[in-house]
């Protein structure tokens, strides 16, 4: 775990108080950074000598409804890019958290810095309805575009028909969530 | 008679002008290809915006096999989501289970006893042999070569057949689990194993025979669809499709999981024309080399079930204390090699029995979303070329 120390380190020197905290314990370290300062965080974690993270590898979307909260999770890595066609055996990874309040979820999008940030924030946008201001291309991409609701939101209601298609709820089995 | 003027049909349209300066410029339309459509493999949707036989844009519409696997995952135990994950990624199963598998056993603590992880490799070696060879299969349909199809398809029988044998299913298999394996290997399973790998080994050499350097093939493959090293890392590609973009880079080798670290193998990477055995006019990231660094890993594949096979521990093929599992407050990202690229799982752990949130990150849906980039300004017959060598499996863009 002593790499997540040190980045975290980096980012409250470069960041001071955009790094709101950081979870260094546990299998999955992760910063939180506020999400005003996040497209500033992102071009400083790829571009910084000491850290190169220049691969997006995941960005997972989590309803925290408890507090009231929505967050989206973003897996980083570093992935040499000078080792011409020597095999790589080393990498590091870092995570970032981003949270939002429930009622304006809106996040800064990251596409201009990973390109692959495109279609995954995409689909946290259509699965759990956070908006990425600046995104070139902000469309739902795995549900029809007039589809009402967010299906990975924790309250989300399972719509009973849609364009003369009946859906039902009849036969599933109660939530043991609920 | 001798008044009428036999006008050629593609003349007729055309107006007056235009047809003195023979002139052929044609309009901008939009060519819908999909979702119904033979070599999108499944159902992928892409509008082509076209000028004539250039493609000025293609846009991928996705999302037609959408059934929110992460949803169901948020609503049972790990153990009864396995099976939910080799539907994701219906041609690789194996490699699917392994993947969430050890996402809850590294949330969890668990350990998972050698001889478990040794089958786990094997399974998933096996796998990869099987969905790659469906890859060169209907590579060569889409290029229009029909026979390697049949005969990538009778060896593939062969390994679903050893599948059968010892978990019962032939597709969705469920049988890595959380904490090991679901049931030991069947008496005489691991004579017929490498009865089988005695057999495949030669056959490779068919298929670069009647396909890979075949000439019309390389010809169609070769320069179609270059992806750079720099677009292949900044677009998040994994897998075959990065390793052919000259990038030796492999989890198996980086991140070791399930012992990798125990076997010998070599990472395959897209070479240039004319190096060792390469065609001349191939280029590093091309559809021809994705194509072929498929080809040289079901090699290395074999050679790691070999070395397993050979030193196949004894022991459980279970974990302890895996009956009625709480998930601990945590969180846990994984990612394994797949044939098709890096299978993520992020599973949020909540105290409860069930996860509260499960996320897949499928590799078809990383790879597939540099398809606008790639395929501008080709032309219209390359494009199924280029959508071929992405070897997509719909089932996991849409999840």
């Amino acid at each position: 775990m002593a790499v997540e120390e040190e980045v975290f380190d980096i980012l409250r020197e470069r960041f001071g108080d955009a790094v709101v905290s950081a979870e260094a314990s546990g299998a999955h370290p992760y910063a939180v950074i506020k999400a005003e300062r996040w497209p500033q965080v992102a071009l400083f974690l790829r571009d910084d000598p000491r850290l190169l993270l220049n691969m997006l590898r995941c960005i997972s979307s989590i309803d925290m409804i408890a507090e009231d909260k929505l967050a989206c999770v973003y897996d980083l890595m570093y992935l040499a890019d000078d080792c011409g066609d020597e095999l790589i055996t080393e990498t590091r990874e870092f995570a970032v958290r981003i949270e939002t309040p429930r009622d304006d979820p809106v996040i800064p999008s990251v596409a201009h810095v990973w390109p692959a940030a495109d279609w995954h924030e995409r689909e946290a946008y259509d699965m759990m309805g956070i908006h990425f201001s600046g995104h070139p291309d902000h469309r739902r991409i795995l549900c029809p575009d007039d589809w009402v609701g967010y299906p990975l939101r924790k309250d989300y209601v399972f719509p009973l028909e849609y364009h003369g298609i009946p859906g039902t709820t009849e036969y599933d089995l109660p939530n043991p969530r609920h | 008679m001798a008044d009428t003027v036999v006008e050629p049909a593609i003349e007729k349209g055309l107006e007056p002008e235009r047809r003195e300066q023979g002139d052929v410029r044609t309009e901008e339309m939009l060519v819908n290809m999909g979702p119904q459509h033979p070599s999108t493999h499944g159902v992928l949707r892409v509008v082509l915006r076209t000028d004539g036989e250039l493609v000025l844009d293609a846009i991928p519409h996705i999302g037609y096999l959408h059934r929110c696997a992460e949803k169901i995952g948020e609503s049972l135990p790990p153990y009864q989501y396995i099976p939910y994950t080799d539907r994701m990624d219906y041609l690789a199963g194996m490699n699917n289970n392994q993947a969430f598998a050890i996402a809850v056993e590294r949330l969890c603590g668990i350990e998972v006893p050698p001889r478990a992880q040794a089958i786990r490799v094997i399974f998933s070696e096996f796998n990869r042999i099987a969905s790659h060879l469906v890859a060169l299969g209907t590579y060569g349909l889409d290029m229009g070569a029909f026979t390697p199809f049949l005969y990538a398809f009778r060896e593939r029988e062969m390994i679903l057949d050893l599948f059968e044998a010892a978990c019962g299913a032939r597709l969705t298999y469920s049988y890595p689990t959380v904490g090991g394996v679901r049931s030991d290997l069947p008496d005489g399973w691991v004579e017929r194993c490498l009865e089988f790998l005695e057999y495949f080994e030669p056959k490779i050499d068919d298929y670069n025979n009647l396909l890979s350097f075949n000439h019309i093939f390389v010809k169609r493959a070769s320069n179609v669809g270059v992806i750079s090293r720099e677009d292949a890392i900044a677009f998040g590609l994994t897998g075959p499709i990065l390793r052919a973009s000259g990038v030796r880079w492999d989890l198996r080798k980086v991140q070791p999981y399930d012992g990798y670290e125990k076997y010998d193998f070599d990472v395959p990477i897209g070479e240039p024309g004319g190096v060792g055995d390469t065609p001349r006019g191939v280029v590093v990231g091309d559809c021809w080399n994705r194509y072929f660094v498929r080809v040289l890993e079901m090699i290395q594949s074999i050679r790691i079930m070999r070395q397993a096979l050979a030193e196949l521990p004894d022991g459980d093929i279970m974990a302890k204390k895996v009956k009625n599992l709480k998930l601990p407050v945590g969180e846990v990202y994984v990612e394994v090699e797949n044939p098709r690229g890096q299978l993520g799982f992020y599973v949020l752990g909540d105290g409860s029995a069930i996860p509260a949130r499960v996320k897949a990150r499928g590799p078809s849906f990383c790879n597939l979303s540099i398809i606008r980039h790639v395929a501008r300004d080709v032309l219209l017959a390359d494009v199924p070329a280029i959508i071929g060598s992405f070897d997509v499996v719909m089932g996991e863009v849409d999840r």
